[in-house]
């Protein structure tokens, strides 16, 4: 589904280069869980794969279902069915929540030549969707984000996913600022979502996560490069060792 | 030897003094309002049109802007429109002529035109300053608006538009409009054009409320490409009492909205919000002045615009806290997204302080789309001229969301969602 072939990127404003010719395949039906330590590129990753402008590819390509996606844009790649839930999801003021959601869903619909769904055909859709992932009614008649708390962004973002339904789902640093019931409600959201045509991309920190969301691979990001692909337990490896003796081994 | 050099008049000074010397005779007033009118005449073929050189009229020189004014022609027809909110109390003003028969029940309401024929209006046909051109043009020309009373305690069901529709010519309307005591009502000042011609508007409206009336006055400004709009509303809040004052620009060649108030009621609490939609050739002034004369005040304003094409605006806002004027608190924000590279924006706050418990600030930001506002919405699907025009909507729609009538709401932002499309 997803190929990365030796990537590089860097930010466009200053040059630094952050991405340092990465490879990493995810196969449909496939959980892949990203991790490293702070600053080697994982977030940097995301949001390149979402297609942020902030960054540029220098070198390599990133295939998506066997076709480049370098020059679509945010909404394309979207469209496409690639969702990036946000580590730190934007507060817009003046934006309805359910406005937001029907504008975004219905243009992607849009995009794939489906018709736009009737009024009482979304209300019903989110309130479901809500409700499995208790999200408090009240929580959507706000601006988008805004005043809600770390753990409810972070809901709001598995809300979208589980409306917009996506093909590739990259979870950036979804964990951080849950508590443990609020990591295991939206857990069980991701959970729901996995299915043989769809692959999830989970960058973390921690392993806890991924005691929820049980990955089939784990890769190591340093310094703009995966050094080590393994199975679930190499997270636990890590949790248990830290990222030293890996980076040494691959720097040897 | 007395050498005096007569300042050259420009066509639309000649055409106004002209236009003047032409109604003589047809001008409604007995003569207390003939001479008064004379006198502000007097004034402006003195003084002629302010330009930059005076200081309130800096950023919008008036001589220069107004180039032409439109013949006035008593047959032009208009004709009246649906009101914003279905179900309003509408009193409508065709052409710069009021019909006072539409009055809600409970509501005292005069034709102008009467106080200017038996000579009630005189003594409001003054100027506020040597700098006041609007009150000058109008008083030396108005014809007609209404004399509005809400006696003590009258609370409106249904909001109260007043609607002035402008085809071509000229129009000049005054409202002299008094809340009595513990008043509550929604009015809805609301000027559009019908017709591509060019048309001079005047209108100046002036507002007293008494204790603890609570009011929500709406400005609601649609003129035509090619007209020029000055107006002008005025305020005296009493004790306790509330203003809540909308003004929304969205039309017109040449605008000035002059907004000035006293505070003279201990406990009274004045709300202006504005929105500016320009574009096109558009010079759009916006000019506020407040006073707070007493304790315990309090005042907001947020002004937010958005500009395209070749778009002018302008917002000067100036609070001035007497010296016992103490525990006032007046926020003034004033903030402009930038939309094209030909059009500019001057915002110009001012704070006069004698008091020294006091809590005032302001502040003006002229900014363009958050980028990451937009790459957010981007990456949930929605394309990028989508987006923008969401955010651009967002923008303003946060002052919308302040009123409380949710049908005035929705019917303000689909004004706005249409004019944002047409433009964007």
């Amino acid at each position: 589904m997803l190929e990365i072939r030796n990537l590089h990127a860097r930010i466009a404003e200053d040059g630094t280069e952050i991405i340092r010719g990465l490879n990493l395949t995810v196969k449909a039906g496939e959980v892949a869980a990203i991790m490293g330590p702070n600053g080697s590129g994982k977030s940097t990753l995301s949001y390149i794969l979402s297609g942020r402008s902030d960054y540029e590819v220098t070198e390599g390509d990133i295939l998506y279902n066997g076709e480049s996606i370098l020059e679509l844009d945010p909404s394309e790649r979207a469209a496409k069915g690639i969702f990036l839930a946000f580590q730190y999801p934007v507060e817009i003021p003046g934006v309805a929540t359910m406005q937001f959601l029907k504008v975004a869903l219905n243009e992607q619909r849009k995009f794939r030549g489906e018709a736009e769904l009737s009024t009482p055909d979304f209300i019903r859709r989110v309130k479901e969707a809500a409700a499995k992932l208790q999200i408090n009614p009240e929580m959507l008649k706000r601006p988008l984000n805004v005043g809600f708390s770390g753990g409810e962004k972070k809901r709001a973002e598995i809300l979208q996913m589980a409306l917009l339904e996506p093909k590739l789902c990259i979870l950036d640093e979804t964990d951080s600022g849950l508590d443990i019931d609020a990591l295991k409600i939206v857990s069980d959201g991701v959970n729901a979502l996995r299915s043989p045509d769809r692959a999830v991309i989970v960058i973390t920190h921690y392993q806890r996560l991924l005691e929820y969301i049980v990955p089939d691979s784990v890769h190591v990001l340093y310094k703009g490069q995966v050094i080590k692909s393994g199975d679930k337990s190499l997270a636990l490896d890590l949790e248990a060792n830290g990222y030293a003796d890996i980076i040494d081994a691959a720097a040897a | 030897m007395n050498i005096q050099t007569a300042i050259k008049m420009t066509a639309a000074e000649t055409a106004l003094v002209d236009a003047y010397t032409a109604q003589i005779g047809d001008l409604i007033g007995d003569g207390a309002v003939l001479s008064a009118r004379d006198t502000l005449v007097d004034d402006l073929k003195k003084q002629g049109l302010p330009t930059r050189r005076v200081e309130a009229w800096h950023y919008t020189d008036l001589r220069a802007l107004l180039r032409t004014v439109p013949v006035a022609d008593p047959t032009a027809f208009a004709e009246r429109v649906e009101p914003l909110v279905a179900g309003s109390s509408v009193m409508t003003v065709l052409n710069g002529k009021a019909d006072d028969k539409t009055a809600p029940v409970g509501v005292n309401v005069r034709r102008y035109a009467e106080s200017l024929a038996d000579g009630v209006a005189a003594p409001d046909l003054i100027e506020r300053g040597s700098d006041d051109a609007i009150g000058r043009i109008n008083g030396s020309f108005v014809r007609d608006g209404f004399e509005i009373e809400l006696p003590e305690g009258t609370e409106l069901e249904v909001p109260l538009e007043l609607q002035l529709v402008q085809s071509l010519g000229q129009s000049h309307t005054r409202f002299p409009v008094t809340f009595g005591a513990g008043t509550k009502a929604t009015i809805i000042e609301r000027h559009l054009s019908v017709s591509d011609e060019a048309s001079l508007v005047t209108s100046v409206t002036d507002l007293i409320l008494d204790e603890g009336a609570d009011i929500t006055w709406i400005i609601l400004q649609q003129q035509g490409a090619a007209d020029s709009h000055l107006a002008q509303i005025n305020f005296d809040l009493g004790t306790n009492a509330q203003l809540k004052l909308f003004v929304i620009n969205a039309g017109g060649k040449l605008v000035r909205q002059e907004i000035h108030g006293v505070v003279t009621g201990e406990g009274a609490d004045f709300k202006l919000r504005g929105i500016n939609l320009l574009g096109g050739e558009t010079h759009t002034d916006v000019t506020f002045t407040l006073g707070h004369d007493v304790p315990n005040t309090t005042s907001t304003e947020v002004i937010r615009n958005v500009l395209f094409d070749r778009a002018k605006g302008v917002f000067q806002g100036q609070i001035r806290v007497a010296p016992d004027a103490q525990k006032t608190d007046a926020k003034m924000a004033c903030n402009t997204l930038l939309l094209s590279d030909d059009a500019d924006f001057s915002a110009k706050p001012e704070l006069e302080i004698f008091a020294d418990d006091v809590q005032c600030g302001h502040g003006a930001t002229v900014i363009d789309i958050n980028p990451t506002h937009l790459y957010y919405l981007q990456a949930r699907g929605i394309p990028e001229n989508k987006a923008r025009a969401m955010l651009v909507n967002a923008f303003v729609d946060e002052i919308v969301e302040e009123l409380e009538n949710e049908a005035l709401i929705e019917t303000l932002e689909t004004i706005i969602a249409d004019w944002l499309e047409k433009h964007a």
